[in-house]
């Protein structure tokens, strides 16, 4: 019982400034969204940056940020983020699968050239 | 407060979190794929012919220049020139002072990688090739090669079968079984020149390959449509460029 007590006072001591910067990120984040859906591509980009540098280890903005950059043709700059998303997120199955749909085209533009 | 009260509070907690990893929007997108080469200042593109071997069951120079002719005159803008297709294997036997190759039926087997390989050194030959191209007033010129082999392979393949359940009813199970494959590879390398310089721009080789249960007939230029299909788009993409539309997972 007194171990559950201390837990619990533990994620509350805690808990409050995680929670401040998740919801601030989700919050770029869901705008981000709803500008993609529009098309607004580069505002989107912008708002999951933003996303990922007040919460870093925030996989769905990593993700979404990964298929921004390949929207816009940056496949360096998509590659690590959706490898990034990977490594904060290793077992969501919808970061991986982007990740295998947009290596589709990573490797064929990067497919071995002879000269 | 028990706990397992707490208990109860804390797998919820983790529950809404995981509640939200899953929520996600499918998005379409149109992604851009630059050219891999800036062919701007050419109007006119020749495929010339190809140095071939491997099967003979189909004529691979022929098919391959038919091919990208017409795949050019409708996915990109410059004009394609309709001239004879090239043999480069006489030509690279007639520059030796070799007689010219064997004719088809006396020679089923075509000639392998490494007989192609002696022939290549047409393709830094750049005197023909901007002689080549005087003849067609110094197009952008699409050459190269084309490997077309039967393979054929064994091992365990993945199959649906049809089986009864506990009700009686059918229902289709992926069994694995020892199967004979039998099929085609290809191995087409795509070389760019400039017609006016007779220098190479760039060159790209792929490799495909394509099996079906030995008990299929499948025919030999069947499979030659089916394994190019895949190359074309990346062929395409070196002269121009393209946009892939798909979806992705946007995540919350």
């Amino acid at each position: 019982m007194r171990m559950w007590v201390i837990v619990l006072l533990l994620l509350g001591a805690a808990s409050p400034a995680y929670a401040d910067r998740r919801t601030d990120a989700k919050d770029q984040l869901e705008f981000g969204i709803t500008v993609a859906e529009r098309g607004l591509w580069k505002e989107a980009i912008y708002r999951w940056e933003k996303a990922v540098e007040i919460d870093p280890s925030y996989g769905a903005a990593w993700n979404n940020l990964g298929i921004g950059y390949e929207q816009l043709g940056r496949f360096d700059d998509a590659r690590r983020a959706y490898e990034k998303a990977m490594e904060v997120d290793p077992d969501n199955s919808y970061i991986r699968n982007n990740y295998d749909l947009f290596r589709e085209i990573y490797d064929r533009q990067n497919r071995r050239r002879d000269r | 407060m028990t706990a397992r009260t707490a208990a109860g509070i804390v797998s919820l907690v983790a529950g809404i979190g995981l509640a939200g990893c899953s929520s996600f929007y499918e998005i379409g997108v149109d992604i851009p794929i630059q050219a891999k080469i800036d062919v701007s200042s050419f109007q006119r593109v020749l495929v010339a012919g190809f140095l071939t071997g491997g099967a003979k069951a189909i004529d691979a120079n022929t098919e391959t220049a038919r091919l990208l002719r017409s795949q050019l005159r409708s996915k990109q803008d410059m004009r394609v020139i309709d001239s004879d297709v090239l043999s480069l294997i006489d030509e690279v036997d007639r520059q030796k002072g070799r007689p010219p190759s064997t004719t088809p039926d006396s020679d089923p087997n075509g000639k392998t990688e490494a007989d192609l390989e002696s022939y290549e050194q047409i393709f830094s030959d750049t005197a023909y090739w901007k002689k080549i191209g005087a003849e067609f007033q110094g197009p952008l010129i699409v050459t190269g090669s084309v490997m077309f082999n039967e393979v054929q392979k064994s091992g365990m393949v993945s199959r649906p079968t049809s089986v009864a359940n506990d009700q009686g009813m059918e229902e289709f199970r992926s069994v694995k079984t020892y199967s004979d494959m039998k099929g085609y590879a290809i191995t087409p390398k795509f070389v760019f020149i400039d017609g006016r310089t007779g220098v190479q721009l760039f060159s790209e080789t792929y490799h495909e390959e394509t099996l079906y249960p030995s008990s299929q007939n499948t025919p030999a230029l069947s499979s030659y449509f089916e394994l190019m299909d895949k190359v074309l788009p990346s062929f395409l993409n070196t002269l121009s460029s393209q946009r892939i539309r798909g979806t992705r997972m946007l995540l919350k």
